[in-house]
């Protein structure tokens, strides 16, 4: 990327000293003892030279670019494609249970077994489906969203040099 | 209820508050006064203890003694609050905790003003904040002030004042000194009390009846003078269709407002990673739906054993049914057993009312020195020698706003405050939730819909309240003698929150200027991968 174009040019005496590992490793996120408010400027200061500003245009192009990426692309499809079904599945059952509830008594009062009626049933289903989802919506993530997550993570960060806006 | 109960409830709780304030001057002995380490606690919680912790910022004294009376009195209408509690968590999981982590830094407003301009978005995210935290606060204290009437006999007036200016106090000594380290040992030492206690008693209950839920519920029906209908929705909810949508507008409130209360966003930055986020409200949905399905079989238990009209005699809302049924499961009044549960009961009731308003209380100071003092008395340029004194300012912001409840805590101790949960779930329901939902998931949103979202919701919820029942023109209003009521429901969430999320959408359909995509390409990288996350 032009960083690396950015530093060569800037710095050509310092050759194959010069590994543009080195400041992303050094920059790692957890190590950094960033200021515990927005004070870019010593953050800045500290930080290498190629390693773009916060809201420069190259910080900028960065996020740009891992957004229109194929990894990422993906990493958002299968957030949504599981959170946004599951949630208007989860609001629909919620509100047509309150709206029973509360216009449909008669319904819900009528009766299964021993003291149990469909109005027990639906509330312990309300607890049941949540436990469910939640079980459902962390096995997800975990198996089909955290590693590629964390790849794009670390990419982004060396790129950007781990700064925070 | 005799001296033996009032002397041992109050040695517990004495110990509760000693315990409590051990761990804030313990965790505060080197505190670093860095932003970082007073709104967020250094950042370094496991998911254990921040799920421990939420549970315990979100199961309030309502909950515990409020649900379980309603429940005793009215059956089935009781339950439909606690489902309600429980399913508006799977709102934060899905859709804000994992997200909320990666994107800001200690509050709702640094979510927005990662990708708006930074000055409008946080007065307006700071304000509804503020609101909200106030009218939980207030709800919240004069339970303290009710609950010490209710299980101290002979306490009058002036011991509930002092109840409440002594809760008030003790909370502001724990964050101010303590900051979100102190808040959160409180939360989980609360929530481990509260659990235990609600395990034992339900327990006891089912040990009553032989664990046969059947008889539980049978008994309960016969005992409450309702027969079946006890069983089933109605009692309370089903009378006339004002009524009826008024529950529906509060379950809209309920289940949409938990993801917008500023004390349940700010405790996502106590842990390190957003999956870390996501394993805390794990936990926490465990405890809040296991917590809840226990005070069903404790209201219902309630009934059975002790009789609706027995728990109506002694407190006509319910509040007391918990802390009767204690009495009897330990052996009834004089045995040593009711004595002593009874006394566990009430400390941790009031264990309870002081771990929520601490938490409250510190997310509160976070928007008014964070968002609100920031904003309005800083200068745009950033220098090191300011983070210190913001968080100087967030000490003083916990004391003026722990002052301002102790105020209205006070002249609304003798009025009915029952809504004043409800409204706080609808305001953060109405202007939180939906400019949170937008910023992170509408590629188009603008700052000028994120101005509108937030006012569009909070000035609605507020007017809508104000022209209700419950201010004036009814026999319980707060004015009884005056009659200005315009708006039938006592709850405004299902006008306001729809308002809210059309206002979002209108300001940005209206705004000239178009979204920033470089910004919004940031915030989503960051929101789904945490690149970049404080």
């Amino acid at each position: 990327m032009d960083k690396h174009d950015g530093r060569t040019a800037a710095e050509p005496e310092v050759g194959p000293l010069d590994d543009p590992w080195s400041d992303a490793l050094a920059l790692r996120w957890d190590e950094l003892d960033y200021p515990t408010d927005y004070g870019y400027e010593t953050h800045a200061a500290s930080a290498a030279a190629p390693v773009p500003k916060p809201r420069s245009a190259e910080h900028d192009e960065v996020y740009l670019a891992v957004q229109r990426s194929a990894a990422f692309q993906e990493v958002r499809r299968r957030y949504r494609g599981f959170v946004i079904p599951a949630t208007v599945l989860f609001l629909v059952w919620y509100l047509a249970y309150v709206i029973a509830a509360t216009a449909a008594p008669h319904l819900m009062a009528l009766h299964v077994i021993g003291a149990v009626n469909v109005a027990m049933l639906a509330g312990l289903g309300q607890f049941i489906t949540t436990f469910f989802l939640t079980w459902a919506y962390a096995r997800h993530a975990r198996l089909r969203r955290d590693n590629a997550a964390l790849d794009i993570r670390w990419e982004t960060q060396e790129l950007t040099g781990g700064n925070l806006r | 209820m005799t001296g033996d109960h009032q002397s041992l409830a109050l040695i517990l709780f004495s110990v509760f508050v000693a315990v409590t304030l051990g761990i804030t001057t313990w965790v505060s002995r080197r505190r670093h006064g860095s932003a970082e380490e007073f709104y967020a606690g250094g950042r370094l919680f496991s998911p254990l203890e921040n799920g421990f912790a939420i549970a315990g910022d979100y199961m309030s004294a309502a909950s515990f003694l409020g649900i379980s009376g309603l429940i005793a009195l009215f059956g089935y209408d009781g339950l439909l609050y606690s489902v309600g509690f429980l399913v508006a968590w799977l709102v934060v999981l899905f859709l804000v905790a994992e997200l909320v982590r990666n994107c800001g830094r200690f509050t709702l407003a640094d979510v927005l003003a990662a990708r708006m301009r930074e000055r409008p978005v946080r007065i307006a995210a700071g304000t509804a904040s503020v609101t909200v935290s106030v009218l939980y606060l207030v709800a919240q204290m004069v339970g303290a002030g009710s609950l010490v009437a209710l299980l101290l006999e002979g306490a009058g007036a002036q011991e509930r004042a002092w109840m409440v200016v002594g809760v008030g106090a003790l909370m502001v000594v724990y964050v101010a000194c303590g900051g979100m380290r102190a808040t959160t040992w409180i939360q989980i030492v609360k929530a481990v009390l509260l659990m235990g206690g609600a395990i034992a008693m339900t327990v006891l209950v089912l040990t009553r009846f032989h664990g046969d839920i059947n008889t539980l519920l049978t008994t309960a029906a016969e005992r409450s003078g309702h027969g079946r209908d006890f069983l089933a929705p109605g009692l309370k909810y089903g009378g006339g269709w004002t009524e009826r949508l008024d529950f529906i507008s509060l379950g809209l409130a309920l289940v949409l407002g938990t993801a917008g209360l500023p004390h349940i966003l700010s405790r996502f930055y106590t842990v390190p990673t957003a999956r870390a986020a996501r394993r805390s409200v794990i936990w926490s949905i465990g405890l809040i739906g296991g917590f809840y399905l226990m005070t069903i079989v404790l209201g219902f238990g309630a009934a059975a054993v002790l009789g609706s009209d027995a728990v109506r005699v002694s407190n006509s809302s319910g509040n007391t049914a918990v802390p009767l049924l204690a009495l009897d499961l330990g052996g009834g009044a004089g045995s040593t057993g009711g004595t002593v549960l009874f006394a566990v009961v009430a400390a941790v009731a009031f264990a309870t009312i002081l771990a929520v308003v601490a938490g409250i209380t510190l997310a509160s100071s976070a928007s008014v020195a964070h968002d609100l003092y920031a904003t309005l008395r800083r200068s745009r340029r950033t220098k090191p020698g300011r983070v210190h004194s913001e968080v100087t300012v967030a000490r003083v912001a916990a004391v003026a706003v722990g002052a301002v409840a102790i105020a209205l805590a006070l002249l609304a101790q003798d009025l009915n405050v029952a809504f004043l949960v409800g409204l706080a779930f609808a305001v953060a329901a109405s202007a939180n939730l939906p400019v949170l939902l937008y910023a992170l998931f509408w590629r188009r949103f603008t700052t000028k819909g994120a101005v509108w979202s937030v006012y569009g919701g909070l000035v609605p919820a507020i007017v809508l309240v104000v022209l209700s029942p419950v201010v004036s023109g009814s026999p319980t209003a707060i004015f009884p003698g005056l009659d200005f009521q315009l708006f039938p429901l006592e709850n405004p969430g299902v006008v306001s929150i729809p308002l809210g999320f059309l206002m979002g959408w209108l300001g940005t359909v209206a705004s000239s200027e178009p979204a920033d995509a470089a910004r919004h390409a940031e915030t989503e990288v960051r929101a789904l991968t945490g690149a970049g996350a404080a």
